[in-house]
C-alpha cells in the first residue's frame, strides 16, 4: 500500500504523497508502511505543501546512465538537491529553475517549490518529482 | 558496549599494488596481499592454521560477475577448509571484516584469523562503475533523483561551505597534501604529487607545440576546469578517489598467541560500529552521525582520547570526506577541519598527520579493500616501516572506514606497546 510505487503513482497525478502515522503524527517522505518512531503501521496518505528549502545541492557533470540518456552529461550538468520540506522531512529530488552550469550562483537556503517534472524514459513518458525556486 | 572479551593482535598485514590492472583478477590480487602479509609475520607460521576468514568485498558481482567470492579467495590463497565469510557494507565492507575478525577472536570461538578485502573495479567503463557505486547509495530515492556518489559527497560539500563559510580550494588542499603522502608509498595508484602533475602537463604541452598555461601553483592548476574538470560541483577529478583494483590481509591472533608469531605485535585497543540514514533523512549534513557514535565507542574501549591518536587513516573517498572525518573524530572541532587542513596539520610534519598512505585518494579506493588497507598502513606505522612516510614515535593509531554516506561507519584503534 504506502510502496514505492503507489509513490510514483501519486507523482504521475502530479501530487506528493507522503505517509503520516495516524498514532503520533509522524510525517513521512517518501511513503512508508512501519513507524520507526512509535513503531505502529496505522500510516495514512497525506498531501505535502511541496514547500520546502534545499538543505544542500550539487551540479553533476560526470552522469550516470540513466541521466546521459535524457541527455545530461559532460558539457551539460544538471542540478539535484537535498530539500527539507516544511513540514519536516527531507527528499532527495532534481532542482530546476536554476542555472547548472553556474552552481557558485546556487545557495544553499533557496526557498523551493516542488515541480512535477515530465521526462521521457525507458518505459515512456514519467514524472520525475523536482523543486524550482519558489516564485 | 564495553571491552573485549579477550585480546586481540595484528601480527602480519599485507597489501597488493593498488592501481588499474587489466590482467589481474580479484584472486590474483588477494593472492598478491595474502603473500605480502605472510612474509610480513616475523617468526613465521603455517597458513595452513588459519581458521577462519572475514573478507570485505562490496561487488565482485557486478564488477566481475563473481558471487560467492570468500570461499574463492580462501582456496586460492590455501586455507581451505578454513570458515570463509564475505562482508558487504559498501566502501565499509573492510572495516566490517576486520571488526568481524575481531569480535570471532576475542569471543574465543577462533585463535587465528585471516581479515581480507578486495575488488577488481577495472573491468567495467566509467559509467558502469558510477552504476555501481551508486547502488551503494539508496537507490529508489537518492540514485533516482541523479545522484551519484560523488554528487552525494558534493551535496555535503555545499552544505559545510554554507554553514562554515568557506571555498572549494580548502578541499583541494586536502588532495594536494595525499598526493604529496602517495609519492612515498610504492603501493599506491598515484606515487605524484599534483606538483609533479602540473609540470608534466606543462612539458607535455610545450613538446606537442601548443599554448602552456601560465598555472602558478597547484591550486591554479587545480581551479582550472581543463586541467581538473568539474564531476559534481564542487568536487573535481582531484577532489575523488580513483577506480581502483586491490587487496589487503591482516593476520589477527588472541593477544596471548601474539608473541607465538612476533616480538612487535600491534594491539587492537578500540573498536566501534554504527549506521546512519541517507542523506535526506539527517538534521545534520555536515557530520556523519554514524562516525561520530563508532568514535566514541571506539576510544571508550581503548580508554584513550583523540588526542592521544599520532597517525590514523581516515574515508578520504573525496576530499570533502577527510575534512568532515577530522572533525567527527573530534580531531578538530566543527567547522576547523578545512582550516586545519589548509594550514597543513594533517601533513605528515603537522601535529595530527591523517593519511599517511596517500589516503583513499593517493593510494587508491578497492572499495572493499580500503578498511583493510588503512589498517595495514596503521600496523606498518606503528612498527616504524613505513619508510620515507614514517611518522616518527607513531605508538598509537586510528583508522576510520564510511560505508556511503554514512550508513556504516567503523573505527578501530592501534597501539605498539
Amino acid at each position: 500500500m504506502f510502496t514505492r510505487d503507489a509513490f510514483v503513482g501519486w507523482l504521475q497525478e502530479k501530487k506528493l504523497m507522503g505517509a503520516r502515522c495516524g498514532k503520533c503524527g509522524q510525517v513521512y517522505l517518501p511513503p512508508r508502511p512501519y513507524c520507526p518512531s512509535c513503531r505502529s503501521s496505522e500510516m495514512e496518505w497525506h498531501e505535502l505543501s511541496g514547500r520546502g528549502e534545499v538543505a544542500a545541492f550539487t551540479a553533476v557533470h560526470v552522469a550516470p546512465t540513466f541521466m546521459e540518456k535524457q541527455g545530461f552529461g559532460r558539457g551539460k550538468p544538471y542540478a539535484t538537491a537535498v530539500v527539507r520540506l516544511q513540514e519536516g522531512p527531507g527528499i532527495s529530488a532534481r532542482l530546476v529553475g536554476v542555472d547548472a552550469a553556474r552552481p557558485e550562483e546556487i545557495k544553499v537556503g533557496t526557498q523551493v517549490e516542488v515541480d512535477f517534472l515530465e521526462v521521457e524514459a525507458e518505459g515512456g513518458k514519467q514524472v520525475d518529482l523536482a523543486f524550482r525556486p519558489a516564485t | 558496549m564495553g571491552k573485549l572479551a579477550r585480546g586481540v593482535a595484528v601480527v602480519g598485514a599485507g597489501v597488493s599494488r593498488f592501481g588499474a590492472f587489466k590482467e589481474k583478477t580479484s584472486r590474483d590480487l588477494f593472492v598478491e596481499s595474502f603473500q605480502d602479509m605472510v612474509n610480513s609475520v616475523d617468526k613465521g607460521f603455517d597458513p595452513g592454521e588459519i581458521e577462519a576468514l572475514y573478507l570485505g568485498n562490496f561487488s565482485s558481482d557486478l564488477f566481475e560477475g563473481q558471487g560467492h567470492t570468500a570461499p574463492i579467495m580462501a582456496e586460492w590463497a590455501g586455507i581451505i577448509p578454513a570458515a570463509a565469510t564475505r562482508l558487504e557494507d559498501a566502501c565499509a565492507s573492510g572495516g566490517v571484516a576486520l571488526r568481524q575478525g575481531i569480535l570471532a577472536v576475542a569471543s574465543g570461538a577462533y585463535d587465528l584469523v585471516l581479515v581480507g578485502g578486495v575488488e577488481k573495479m577495472n573491468n567495467l567503463p566509467t559509467e558502469k562503475v558510477t552504476d555501481t557505486l551508486a547502488a551503494a547509495s539508496d537507490t529508489l530515492y537518492e540514485a533516482s533523483a541523479g545522484f551519484t556518489f560523488p554528487g552525494l559527497y558534493a551535496a555535503i560539500a555545499t552544505a559545510y561551505m554554507a554553514r562554515y563559510g568557506i571555498t572549494p580550494e580548502y578541499f583541494m588542499r586536502v588532495g594536494i597534501k595525499n598526493h604529496n603522502n602517495g609519492k612515498l608509498n610504492p603501493k599506491a595508484q598515484f606515487q605524484t604529487t599534483i606538483r609533479d602533475l602540473l609540470e608534466g602537463r606543462k612539458a607535455k604541452l610545450a613538446a606537442q607545440g601548443k599554448p602552456v598555461p601560465d598555472w602558478q601553483d597547484e591550486l591554479d592548476f587545480l581551479r582550472d576546469d581543463s586541467a581538473n574538470p568539474v564531476v559534481a560541483w564542487p568536487m573535481r577529478l582531484f577532489d575523488c578517489s580513483p577506480i581502483t583494483d586491490g587487496a589487503a590481509c591482516l593476520l589477527l591472533v588472541s593477544e596471548e598467541m601474539a608473541t607465538r608469531f612476533t616480538d612487535r605485535p600491534v594491539y587492537i585497543i578500540g573498536s566501534g560500529q554504527a549506521s546512519d540514514y541517507p542523506l535526506h533523512t539527517r538534521s545534520d549534513l555536515t557530520s556523519l552521525g554514524s562516525a561520530r557514535l563508532a568514535a566514541r565507542q571506539a576510544y571508550e574501549m581503548a580508554g584513550v582520547t583523540p588526542r592521544d591518536i599520532k597517525v590514523a587513516e581516515v574515508h578520504d573517498c573525496f576530499t570533502v570526506a577527510e575534512v568532515v572525518a577530522t572533525e567527527d573524530l573530534g580531531f578538530f572541532a566543527p567547522g576547523e577541519g578545512a582550516r586545519a587542513a589548509a594550514e597543513g596539520r594533517t601533513a605528515r610534519s603537522g601535529d595530527r598527520p591523517i593519511n599517511t598512505s596517500g589516503g583513499l585518494k593517493a593510494k587508491g579506493h578497492p572499495v572493499g579493500a580500503s578498511g583493510v588497507a588503512q589498517a595495514v598502513e596503521v600496523f606498518l606505522q606503528l612498527r616504524g616501516e613505513a619508510g620515507a612516510r614514517q611518522v616518527p614515535g607513531a605508538n598509537l593509531g586510528l583508522t576510520h572506514n564510511v560505508g556511503a554516506t554514512g550508513g556504516t561507519c567503523t573505527v578501530h584503534i592501534y597501539e605498539r606497546r
